[in-house]
């Protein structure tokens, strides 16, 4: 059944660029536009990984809850700091969010590489970094639904990581658009200085919202490596798809529920070739920027569409300076 | 009701009036000192070495000898040349964050120029053609954006951001036609034997030549900001649109013409890479330097000196660092963690240039 594949699949390519795109989603409510978010999902992917492998060699008999559990406690933390320094460099020391975020990039992604190709060798091991046990904990199935035909197949043969990306994005859309956390949150984003003179504490919503923005991008990561890679490092592996979740942001038209649907969107987009027949490998390549043209395609449309719903928040990546507003 | 009063010390900040040349270039010296320290305590909880020899290493990889020195003076100038292509559209406040973009299709257009017409056209024509060609390429790659900014208003950060990927995707469809030998999806070093197309060497050195390109460059956009109207307009845009339009100038026409000479010059830093240094393109012709330049423009703040320090500073710690990480079997993504922590610490000490912290004593009263 290739179409049963086709949608596994898309799917599986689907989760990393979700909980990048909530992640993007709940930092950009606060106004920060952070694009460190795919050097932070690559330091959370690594992070969860080096947690894993550290504690799969001192032991012998690694138990994979706790490895688990420890990989998910040192992708968020590795996340949080990611977050923490773009949140303080931007908006404690006032420093460009453009700027901040490209270099919080360069550096996790040469965090992720050069650990991800060389941890096992520090370690004093060869080969590659390994970490069978954890992953198979990320990678276990629903036990019974996933055993129903077809049904269980398309919805029910993931791990737990899946799931947690579809219940955040529902989460965070329902604190975004009904609860009063939410809607200051929108505030803060939309109008600091208004906001601030509401007695919302503007700083204290940017941090908190960057910060677990960070964390939830930050698992991307760790299902990637843990999930789709089964425990491994790709060098690069994980390409582009941060970037592909600060599109998907776009696409969404900031609700993290849409970017569940345009999470699939691209993730289909994203293996399309595989399944065109009798195209050639250079066409294959060309196929591949279709989630960006079609992320720039709606960039223009909404921009000339001009509804207000739709528009970016209005001081996304501008700094709140209370003595100069 | 009992009051007690006490007082507690708060620090708060406070922006400077001004700042004298030499306090400011002070902080910024201990910022880089303070990098530093941080880079080499990194270097040595990894590799084990101690520090003085992690710092031999870093300035032998850089200048150690007269290969590594020309090799850290490329770098540096390629670096310099985009971080200059971007200026003009920063001094606009349009930002641009499509250098990586406009940098491959620079290189996407050399490589074709050398592949196509290396066998048919002139030595010195076809540096010519490349060149010419990479500005061309790069500009297109930067027209669009500018053009629905110019239109709709369009977000051009995120349009350049995404720009950046089409053109990740064009040049592995080019690896994929050009890629010799066939099936190793690499294109190989083009026209290796004739070295049609190869940026001729100057005055002993191979890299002169993008030396020279690069320095010409550097002084015209100056320039060009600084004495000619086109230059003073772009900077009216930047500072206030409604002014600029009040005053008569053509925002539109201003954002277009800033981002096509800003893009073009992208681009044909895209050809000094492929035509003057690598002979090749792949995906990681640009390596990111799209993005650091990003960092290093806006850190000099339109500086051309600053410029300079910043990029020679940058790639000398990146060849360094490369150096070091193969010296110990390491792979050479050390560099951008380098790179990282050098752009955090030179980021962060911009806001000590511009406050200053004050400690002072307020008097709290309590009830009890």
């Amino acid at each position: 059944m290739i179409i049963i594949t086709f949608i596994q699949q898309a799917i599986v390519q689907a989760v990393s660029m979700l909980f990048g795109a909530t992640g993007e989603i709940m930092t950009e409510k606060s106004g920060n536009l952070n694009l460190g978010i795919p050097g932070i999902m690559y330091m959370g992917g690594i992070s969860g990984l080096m947690g894993a492998f550290f504690y799969e060699k001192s032991t012998e008999n690694p138990s994979v809850v706790v490895g688990v559990l420890i990989s998910l406690l040192c992708c968020i933390a590795a996340s949080m700091l990611g977050g923490l320094l773009f949140t303080f460099l931007t908006v404690t020391l006032r420093a460009n969010q453009n700027v901040v975020g490209l270099a919080l990039t360069t550096f996790g992604t040469g965090f992720g590489n050069f650990f991800g190709g060389s941890i096992s060798k520090l370690a004093g091991g060869v080969g590659q970094i390994s970490v069978k046990t954890t992953a198979s904990g990320f990678r276990a199935e629903i036990p019974v639904l996933s055993k129903i035909p077809i049904v269980g197949d398309i919805l029910f043969s993931y791990g737990f990581l899946t799931y947690t990306a579809v219940i955040l994005a529902i989460v965070c859309t329902y604190i975004l658009t009904k609860t009063r956390i939410g809607l200051q949150l929108t505030a803060v984003g939309e109008s600091p200085a208004t906001a601030d003179a509401a007695g919302i504490h503007v700083t204290r919503y940017k941090y908190v919202a960057t910060v677990s923005g960070a964390v939830i991008a930050g698992l991307g990561g760790l299902y990637f490596v843990m999930e789709y890679l089964g425990g491994t490092w790709g060098n690069n592996g994980f390409g582009d798809r941060g970037w592909l979740a600060i599109a998907l942001v776009i696409l969404a038209l900031w609700s993290p529920v849409k970017a569940i649907w345009g999470s699939l969107l691209f993730g289909a987009l994203y293996i399309l070739y595989i399944y065109i027949p009798g195209i050639g490998r250079a066409v294959q390549e060309l196929t591949k920027m279709s989630p960006y043209v079609v992320t720039i395609i709606i960039l223009i449309v909404t921009s000339r569409r001009n509804k207000p719903e739709e528009q970016p928040p209005a001081s996304l990546g501008l700094s709140y300076f209370r003595e100069e507003r | 009701m009992n009051k007690t009063v006490r007082t507690k010390n708060v620090i708060h900040m406070v922006k400077r009036g001004s700042i004298s040349r030499a306090k400011a270039w002070m902080i910024r010296g201990i910022a880089v000192l303070l990098s530093l320290l941080v880079c080499a305590v990194v270097i040595v909880a990894i590799t084990g070495d101690n520090p003085l020899s992690v710092y031999g290493g870093i300035v032998s990889g850089a200048v150690g000898s007269n290969r590594r020195l020309w090799v850290t003076i490329r770098e540096s100038a390629t670096l310099l040349v985009i971080a200059v292509g971007l200026t003009p559209a920063f001094k606009m406040r349009f930002w641009n964050l499509g250098g990586e973009g406009q940098v491959l299709m620079g290189g996407v257009a050399t490589a074709a120029v050398m592949i196509y017409l290396g066998p048919l056209l002139q030595d010195w024509l076809l540096v010519i053609l490349s060149l010419v060609g990479a500005a061309l390429a790069g500009l297109l790659w930067g027209f669009l954006p500018a053009f629905f900014k110019a239109k709709f208003n369009t977000n051009e950060s995120l349009f350049t951001l995404m720009m950046n990927y089409v053109a990740m995707q064009i040049v592995t469809f080019c690896i994929v036609l050009w890629e010799h030998p066939k099936g190793s999806n690499h294109v190989g070093v083009i026209n290796q034997k004739g070295k049609e197309g190869w940026f001729p060497s100057l005055f002993g050195s191979e890299y002169m030549l993008d030396v020279i390109l690069v320095a010409v460059i550097t002084i015209l956009v100056f320039w060009y900001l600084r004495y000619t109207k086109q230059g003073y307009e772009l900077s009216v845009v930047g500072e206030s649109v409604n002014t600029a339009r009040y005053a008569g100038i053509e925002v539109k026409k201003v954002i277009v013409r800033t981002m096509l000479i800003s893009s073009a010059i992208c681009g044909i830093a895209g050809a000094l890479i492929v035509g003057g240094a690598s002979h090749t393109i792949s995906t990681s012709t640009a390596g990111g330097r799209g993005f650091t330049a990003i960092i290093v423009a806006w850190l000099s703040q339109f500086n051309p000196y600053a410029m300079i320090a910043a990029s020679v500073f940058l790639c000398f710690m990146q060849q360094g660092s490369i150096q070091i990480a193969t010296q110990y079997g390491l792979n050479e993504n050390a560099s951008d963690i380098i790179t990282g922590i050098l752009l955090f610490f030179l980021i962060g000490c911009e806001f000590f240039v511009r406050y200053r912290l004050e400690v002072t004593k307020v008097e709290v009263t309590e009830a009890k």
